[in-house]
């Protein structure tokens, strides 16, 4: 490979990074961990490699399209999406900055995520990102999207998303 | 969606994936039926959700499977354009909803089933089932998880709720055998590595199950298997009578417009 394609191959790596998620747009697929690398078909077109959330996350296809987009309009028209499922997806994947912009925008971000044994699991305190306060409740284990759960909190009593530990 | 570690014809472990892949395809499609009905909003959301998992896992086990098969068949072929006795699943996943504690008895037998199932498939030889199966645990964990909690809830609730949730497993009971039993396809996935014997699951499965009935405080049903004449079943592609409507409802946009994509 030549140096031009390597940096070619980093650029477009920067470019899949760049592009915000459908469902959780102020995140970049960067912060949320999802973008495993880039390589080469064997036709030598740039290919960005994806891991979804969930099996069935919906949102794979606009995920596909948009990288397709982004790379397309900065000078790499060719590029194929090829989607991985191993090694699975974890949210321990979600970058600093990414926990950070979830929780400025009302959404819990994951806690670490554990090995869990026994039929019914303990349930663990989430912090409120509005309030701050540990005194919220469990609504509902499935929330708006796959990897959310929706709680409400007891002190400000506002309802919010949770991205589960995965 | 997925693309497998390349194409090549292996007709047993195709056999198998086919298998799997009706399991959770049935599986979902009987779940998202109750969405819009259960019993409060953020349920409709979670069976859902639970839906959605659930042909997640299909669609890939689908692809590899036809891949596998070498006959030209993608997932839309395989889950659209097959007739009843050519589908593999197992008759739990088919069993009819009729009140949210069948769906819960039947989520639950299930999703106890297919959690231990997926992790042991996670070392599967199978690059792409492995995949599959090391994304499907975390997620099975989940289902299993809320199964759970509605069997508590339900046969630890009122009178009727409990009457409802003993009732539910009475009909579920008689399918839960089907699931650990191998037919010469499984055992044969099992052999070459790509597969695993279902009877091995069924101590952990026992385990998982009789700690949520009682819980509960609900008794495990005293009920004999039941099987197909001939002790055919789904496996086989004997189905049972409701299998038919789900599959018309599933299947006729697909037949009405042959070949539409979106």
């Amino acid at each position: 490979m030549s140096a031009r394609d390597t940096a070619a191959d980093g650029r477009a790596e920067r470019l899949a990074k760049g592009v915000a998620d459908p469902e959780l747009p102020m995140l970049t697929l960067g912060d949320l961990g999802i973008v495993r690398g880039v390589g080469r078909t064997s036709g030598g077109a740039v290919e960005v490699v994806v891991t979804p959330t969930y099996s069935g996350c919906p949102a794979m296809d606009a995920i596909r399209a948009d990288i397709r987009g982004a790379l397309a309009a900065g000078g790499i028209p060719d590029a194929e999406v090829r989607t991985v499922l191993s090694p699975p997806w974890t949210t321990d994947w979600i970058s600093a900055d990414g926990r950070r912009k979830l929780a400025e925008n009302g959404i819990a971000p994951p806690g670490p995520a554990t090995a869990r044994t026994g039929p019914v699991p303990v349930a663990l305190s989430v912090r409120c990102p509005q309030c701050g306060s540990p005194d919220t409740r469990l609504l509902s284990r499935f929330g708006s999207t796959a990897c959310k759960a929706l709680y409400v909190c007891g002190a400000c009593r506002e309802p919010f998303d949770h991205m589960k530990a995965l | 969606m997925t693309t497998g570690t390349g194409p090549g014809t292996d007709a047993a472990t195709a056999g198998y994936l086919l298998r799997l892949g009706d399991d959770a395809l049935i599986a979902g499609h009987r779940m998202a039926e109750v969405v819009t009905r259960a019993p409060q909003l953020e349920e409709d959301v979670a069976l859902a959700n639970i839906a959605l998992d659930l042909l997640g896992q299909a669609r890939p086990l689908l692809t590899r499977a036809g891949e596998l098969e070498g006959e030209g068949r993608d997932e839309d072929t395989l889950a659209y354009l097959r007739d009843e006795p050519e589908f593999r699943n197992c008759l739990l996943v088919e069993l009819p909803n009729t009140d949210f504690a069948h769906t819960i008895a039947r989520h639950l037998l299930f999703s106890c089933y297919a959690r231990e199932l997926y992790a042991a498939l996670a070392a599967s030889t199978d690059d792409v089932l492995a995949g599959v199966a090391g994304k499907a645990v975390k997620e099975l964990d989940y289902h299993r998880d809320h199964a759970a909690q509605w069997t508590v809830r339900l046969g630890d609730g009122t009178e009727e709720s409990a009457a409802r949730m003993a009732a539910a497993l009475d009909a579920a009971w008689p399918h839960v055998d089907e699931m650990f039993t191998a037919d010469p396809v499984i055992s044969a996935a099992a052999a070459s590595g790509a597969g695993v014997d279902p009877a091995g699951l069924r101590p952990a499965w026992d385990s998982a199950v009789d700690a949520v009935l009682a819980e509960a405080g609900l008794h495990r049903p005293d009920l004999p298997p039941q099987a197909g004449p001939g002790g055919r079943g789904g496996r086989h592609g004997l189905h049972t009578q409701s299998f038919g409507f789900l599959l018309a409802e599933m299947q006729h946009v697909h037949r009405s417009h042959p070949g539409a994509a979106w």
